[in-house]
């Protein structure tokens, strides 16, 4: 069951970016160019995406679990720290540079374009290598404190 | 053609949360791009997330052989992509979110940290854009 929700997730998913225009990098950088010929379209993404999916999370939060699963898997994080802002700074300045985001970059895969398999590459670096000093920050933290 | 777009854009978003909502009705997922990657890829990961990963490039294989056209191809060199890609994957896994787990998921929870993550990268990627095509 697990595996058919989250097929079904990723192709209703991959079927909202490509409608959206969402996988069109060129769209995307025109929507974050304020200060030119800005292209508002993408908010409509956000507003279809956002009174969707908080109507249906409401519904759906008032099961006590979900359909497959003993219990909801949600970030219990309150914490408005360096990492969040920081990060989120730094994921930005990669949006703004290429126009892509991850969930387009695995769509836009689809091309085969060599370009595209670059940042996705590029990127799960990216996540491997963050995970990897994550990890050494923890254990550092950890043994400081032992 | 704007209003084509427009609807389009608006439809695509509805899709996106359509999504959302499966993932957590289902597995109790956030559906967040990132994360799910991360979490597949990751050792001690889940292969429960390879499906939607498999999804999401198959609707992309399927969408580009009707519509070749419907993918813009990346408008930037093998350098600038390489360095974007980069900080997209170290910035999103610092972060704990992309555009749609903080973006759409987050907000449509009524995070705060959620609101923060969002704000931050629509401006650093404004920032970015300006600098790169007004002062470049």
């Amino acid at each position: 069951m697990l595996l058919i929700f989250s097929l079904l997730a990723g192709i209703i998913f991959g079927a909202g970016l490509t409608l959206s225009d969402m996988v069109n990098p060129a769209r995307v950088l025109n929507f974050l160019d304020v200060a030119g010929h800005w292209d508002p379209t993408l908010i409509f993404v956000m507003a279809g995406g956002l009174a969707v999916t908080t109507l249906g999370y409401r519904w759906i939060f008032r099961r006590s679990a979900p359909v497959a699963d003993d219990r909801f898997h949600l970030p219990t994080g309150r914490k408005i720290d360096l990492p969040l802002v920081g990060g989120s700074a730094l994921f930005g300045v990669g949006w703004g540079l290429a126009g892509i985001c991850p969930g387009p970059a695995f769509a836009d895969l689809a091309t085969l374009e060599p370009k595209v398999l670059l940042f996705v590459a590029a990127m799960l670096v990216g996540m491997v290598a963050a995970y990897v000093l994550r990890g050494r920050v923890y254990a550092a933290k950890a043994l400081r404190q032992s | 053609m704007g209003l084509t777009a427009d609807l389009h854009a608006l439809a695509g978003g509805a899709l996106i949360g359509l999504a959302a909502a499966i993932a957590l009705v289902g597995n109790g997922w956030i559906a967040g791009v990132s994360g799910i990657v991360g979490r597949a890829f990751v050792p001690g990961g889940r292969a429960f997330r390879v499906p939607f990963l498999i999804g999401l490039i198959g609707t992309g294989v399927i969408a580009a052989w009707i519509a070749p056209s419907a993918f813009g191809a990346p408008v930037r060199g093998l350098p600038m992509l390489a360095v974007a890609g980069l900080l997209v994957g170290v910035g999103t896994s610092v972060a704990n979110g992309c555009t749609s787990g903080h973006g759409i998921c987050g907000l449509a929870r009524f995070s705060m940290r959620s609101v923060v993550a969002t704000v931050a990268f629509m401006a650093t990627g404004a920032a970015t854009v300006f600098i790169v095509r007004h002062m470049l």
